[in-house]
């Protein structure tokens, strides 16, 4: 623990990460006074979005990578009687999480503004973001579940009042499904906190840097720890057999809801697999990597072969996610450096990929009113930004090298390969598929001849533009160069790795999987 | 000789059971010029005497110097555990008879007889909470449940509200035949009938030579408080009480009996019976898992709002059970805080139910909620935030309630008690989404439920949801102030202590520090 806590950088404004969690919430107080039918909304939420984002563009400069510990740390006691404290902190593991949703919240807000009821829509949007932030900054396991389940409600309501199609009946699903997942996960934080508290002989805490360097609960009490930790997130992430909410929630969301959910709700299960799977029961999540690992390629093979099959743009790219999300797993149950940087390397990506994505095909929506594929067709011709921005897009999200998806798919099989080289192979068909399937999408509603209404289709307006801009400029960025987000990553992905190893030794496990495939 | 009388430890007692019927005397006399308020404010201001004597107990009783004390010869235990049930009890029957004129100018109750009964009540749970001895005990129980009775049927023009009166009337008694001959047991075995006697007796391994006279009694007991804190498969009467009972009698049994149920039942096996606690675990053990799920499952199928709180109070229940299973300081401490935070969320939701009235045949279907949101929108944001808090979600103290009584069940290794419960807690929230859906996402006179799945072609033109549709034809529901101060009263302290619970935490502790550790 001491070498975790000398690596923190002394900042120059220690509050800083109280602040970005906060000022979303504050933005929805002043949002809350702010009379109905005001003008100011949504320049209003998007203002202290923005604001937030820039205190997170900050701390990404400011962030020193050292030795991998957490940085700008709050420890402030909240309940001293069950040694519940406001713990936060960031690491180069959270760090990119906290950029893309900082960076995401307000894209999506400027990007669209409901019919009806602005006001209520805005001030859940500002809520969303505030659990959110909480979510990857959180350093104390009650201060996570905090978060990790207050971020329902904003989702649910935003599903379920401004949605489309069978929008209460989404909204409903998405709720009842990932309450479900967190109700055993309360379970898991009070026996972790609680058996760590009586092996180590200390006062109850939820700190989870002091439990997660002990590594006192015994083995088999942290695997069904693990176990109830691991099915909160496998419905968020979600894995293939628990994902059934995902395409009725993204493609019945509006369209800032679906940028959100698949770019910022659907990490917090990845990252949670990380901080609280991964670091905190060691030994337990390599004892459960291969099934992990197969969940992963699973949801690889069937998110892309069940997209290849949907008629709704939206819901295609919905079940893109699936696959994506497949990959993001099976880099992190690699469970060394380069599967996990990559893994947390296509959460970004995959943010940023599908976010834009879902922003497209919400203002494809908007102008054509169905997002039927059969439907549409030819839009290159009368919108061609919007197809060359689409086609940018696509290619990033299927993994063209030179775009951001490659840097991070690549990484995935390269250290899926190197631990579990089974996995890694049959994944590598979905990247076949998924070539398939979207470029198979584009073709249809861009090439071809445009007939109706498809040909006096308008192109995206210059407000579309400047909030897509963003996204393209990353998309290239990291594409050509990740080198600054790798190097803040790395050092916290080593430390990790290397506490993976020390509580949980790689040797003798490593040799097991290919005997056991050998014999097939 | 007589015992001696330490009056401080009876001013609740005095000032609500005393009072009650000091007023009772008044108005035989004075009835036909009392304004129809009169007894509401009198009542209102005896509550909060009594209030106001409680909080100086708890100063009392948690000064180190002075600690915890008893009168009338032992029977009568004044500890922090009385203090804070006492003060819920009372909280209770304030709250009501704030909100209760609402009630009593429509529905026309007669006042005078409402502010009595529910003062008697209030006293007979303050007696039970406070009770060091099986007669005692039986005595407040007694007084509590007569005067609720009385209260359920107090809507005299309403068939509903007499069936409810008799309904509780019968199986009340039933139960509480069940508890006297429990006690009787108890006090064979033991051989004496205080609370104190009894576990020194029990310690001392008084129940080895009349094992099964003990288990008996045990059993009995258990019965006859499962029956008035409606555990399942004791709870057959509670959604018809719940559903024909005056709203505000509704709330005070919801809030304030349940409380002192609780009371007796913590009371006894927490307290006196937990030397034998692997007697009697197992049992409590199963009828809180029953009831957790049953209570939650059949308010999934409900149509009716007052039922349908009525089976999530059973959950609740439930959940308060799981904390007096676990047979420790941490879970009894649990329950309290349960009871505690349960109170508000009971008193501000029925609060809310009264207000939402009654259809012609007497009930209160889940389409009256349909578009509250636009309507009323003050009034469904302070419902969904009791609903919600009920759901147990973060940021609100029906949260942290399910948290310490799951971390008690954690705390001592029943894990599957707590699993189940927490899925239990799932199902519960889809009972109180049923109702969310209703206020914010269905238009009135739109088809039925959320999952009454008309699947309609996903994401096909069904703009017609979009577009300012502020064209509701039935007016905003009239919330009079003091059911509006009553319903921001809970949901304030429920969503205060949900952000900073550490007091409540620390109140519920307290009160059991001055029991089983002092």
């Amino acid at each position: 623990m001491d070498v975790v806590l000398a690596a923190a950088s002394t900042p120059d404004f220690p509050a800083v990460l109280v602040a970005v969690v906060l000022t979303p919430l504050v933005g929805a107080v002043v949002l809350a006074v702010l009379p109905r039918r005001s003008s100011m909304l949504q320049p209003v939420a998007a203002l202290f979005m923005l604001a937030a984002a820039a205190l997170v563009a900050w701390v990404v400069v400011d962030y020193t990578a050292g030795a991998g510990g957490f940085a700008y740390l709050i420890d402030q006691s909240w309940v001293s009687r069950i040694g519940f404290s406001w713990k936060l902190g960031v690491d180069g593991i959270s760090l990119f999480m906290l950029a893309l949703t900082a960076l995401l919240f307000p894209l999506a807000t400027l990007a669209a503004s409901p019919s009806r009821d602005r006001k209520s829509y805005f001030v859940w949007l500002l809520i969303l973001e505030f659990g959110c932030l909480g979510v990857f900054l959180a350093l104390d396991l009650l201060l996570f579940f905090l978060f990790f389940e207050v971020v329902l409600v904003p989702m649910y309501f935003l599903i379920g009042q401004w949605g489309h199609g069978n929008a209460r009946r989404s909204a409903v699903k998405f709720f009842l499904f990932t309450m479900f997942g967190s109700a055993l996960m309360l379970v898991g934080v009070l026996a972790t906190a609680f058996l760590h508290s009586a092996a180590a002989g200390v006062p109850l805490t939820f700190d989870l840097v002091t439990i997660a360097e002990s590594q006192v609960i015994s083995a088999s009490a942290a695997r069904w720890a693990f176990l109830a930790f691991a099915l909160g997130f496998a419905v968020k992430v979600p894995l293939a057999g628990l994902h059934t909410w995902l395409p009725d929630a993204h493609t019945d969301a509006p369209t800032a809801g679906s940028v959100i959910l698949a770019g910022v709700l659907l990490k917090l299960g990845t990252y949670g697999f990380v901080r609280f799977g991964l670091y905190l029961f060691p030994e337990a999540s390599r004892f459960f990597a291969p099934l992990m690992l197969t969940f992963g390629v699973v949801g690889i093979v069937y998110g892309a072969a069940v997209a290849a099959m949907q008629r709704d743009l939206k819901r295609l790219i919905a079940y893109s996610s699936v696959a994506h999300l497949g990959f993001i797993v099976l880099g992190i149950f690699a469970l060394n450096v380069e599967g996990l940087s990559g893994g947390l390397l296509q959460m970004v990506n995959h943010g940023i990929t599908t976010g834009a994505l879902f922003l497209l095909v919400g203002w494809l929506y908007e102008r054509r009113h169905t997002r039927e594929i059969s439907e549409l067709g030819g839009l290159a011709r009368p919108a061609p930004i919007m197809a060359a921005v689409f086609l940018l897009v696509t290619l990033a999200s299927v993994g063209l090298p030179g775009l951001n998806g490659f840097v991070g798919e690549f990484l995935v099989l390269l250290g899926a390969f190197s631990s579990h080289r089974w996995w890694a192979v049959a994944a590598t068909v979905g990247v076949i598929l998924a070539a398939v399937y979207l470029l198979w999408a584009f073709g249809r509603v861009f090439w071809g001849r445009a007939t109706g209404e498809n040909a006096k289709l308008p192109d995206l307006s210059w407000r579309e533009r400047l909030v897509v801009a963003p996204l393209l400029a990353l998309i290239l960025f990291l594409g050509i160069y990740p080198r600054p987000v790798l190097d803040r990553m790395e050092p916290s992905v080593e430390h990790l790795v290397q506490h993976l190893e020390e509580h949980a030794p790689s040797g003798a496990d490593s040799a097991r999987p290919s005997v056991g495939q050998a014999s097939p | 000789m007589s015992p001696s009388v330490d009056w401080a430890a009876l001013l609740p007692q005095i000032f609500l059971g005393g009072g009650s019927l000091v007023m009772l005397t008044l108005g035989t006399l004075v009835r036909k010029r009392a304004p129809w308020w009169l007894p509401n404010v009198l009542g209102i201001g005896l509550t909060l005497a009594a209030f106001g004597s409680v909080v100086w107990q708890w100063v009392r009783v948690q000064d180190p110097s002075r600690g915890a004390f008893s009168t009338i010869a032992g029977t009568v235990q004044i500890d922090g555990f009385a203090v804070f049930l006492s003060g819920v009890v009372v909280i209770a029957a304030l709250l009501a008879l704030v909100f209760a004129p609402f009630s009593i100018r429509r529905a026309g109750l007669p006042p005078e007889e409402f502010s009595v009964l529910l003062l008697l009540s209030a006293a007979g749970g303050v007696t039970l909470a406070s009770a060091n001895d099986l007669i005692v005990l039986f005595l407040g129980l007694e007084v509590l449940s007569i005067a609720a009775y009385v209260l359920a049927a107090l809507d005299l023009r309403r068939a509903g509200s007499q069936e409810a009166g008799l309904k509780y009337f019968v199986l009340g008694a039933f139960a509480s035949a069940f508890f006297l001959y429990g006690a009787a047991l108890i006090y064979g075995a033991a051989g004496s009938t205080k609370l104190d006697s009894v576990a020194a007796a029990l310690a001392a391994g008084a129940g080895s030579n009349a094992r099964g006279m003990l288990l008996a009694g045990f059993a009995l007991l258990l019965v006859g408080l499962f029956f008035k804190v409606a555990a399942v498969p004791f709870h057959a009467w509670t959604p018809d009480v719940y559903e024909g009972a005056p709203s505000p009698a509704v709330a005070y049994m919801a809030a304030g009996v349940k409380a002192a149920g609780f009371a007796a039942l913590l009371r006894l096996f927490a307290g006196t019976f937990s030397a034998s606690s692997a007697d009697w675990r197992p049992a409590v053990a199963v009828v809180a898992v029953i009831t957790v799920l049953a209570g939650s499952a059949l308010g999934v199928i409900s149509g009716d709002v007052r039922r349908l709180l009525a089976y999530s109070s059973i959950g609740h229940a439930g959940f308060i059970l799981v904390g007096l299973e676990s047979a420790g300081a941490n879970g009894t401490s649990a329950s309290l805080l349960y009871l505690g935070v349960y109170a508000f969320m009971a008193l501000g939701s029925f609060a809310v139910v009264m207000v939402m009235g009654r259809d012609a045949s007497g009930s209160q279907p889940l389409a009256a909620y349909d578009g509250l949101a636009r309507r009323s929108p003050w009034l469904a944001l302070g419902f969904t935030l009791l609903l919600l808090a009920q759901a147990g979600l973060p940021f609100t103290t029906g949260f942290w309630a399910k948290f310490e009584v799951i971390g008690a069940a954690v705390q001592s290794r029943t894990y599957w008690l707590a699993a189940v419960s927490m899925l239990g807690a799932v199902v519960a929230a889809f009972v109180y989404l049923r109702l969310v859906v209703r206020m914010y996402l269905v238009r009135p006179g739109a088809d039925g439920d959320a999952l009454a799945s008309q699947k309609s072609g996903v994401g096909l033109a069904d703009d017609s949801r979009s577009g300012d549709e502020d064209s509701d034809s039935r007016p905003p529901v009239a919330v009079p102030r003091s059911v509006g101060f009553v319903v921001a009263v809970c949901a304030a302290v429920t969503l205060f202590f949900g952000v900073w619970p550490a007091p409540l935490l620390n109140l519920a502790g307290d009160a059991t520090l001055a029991v089983l550790g002092g």
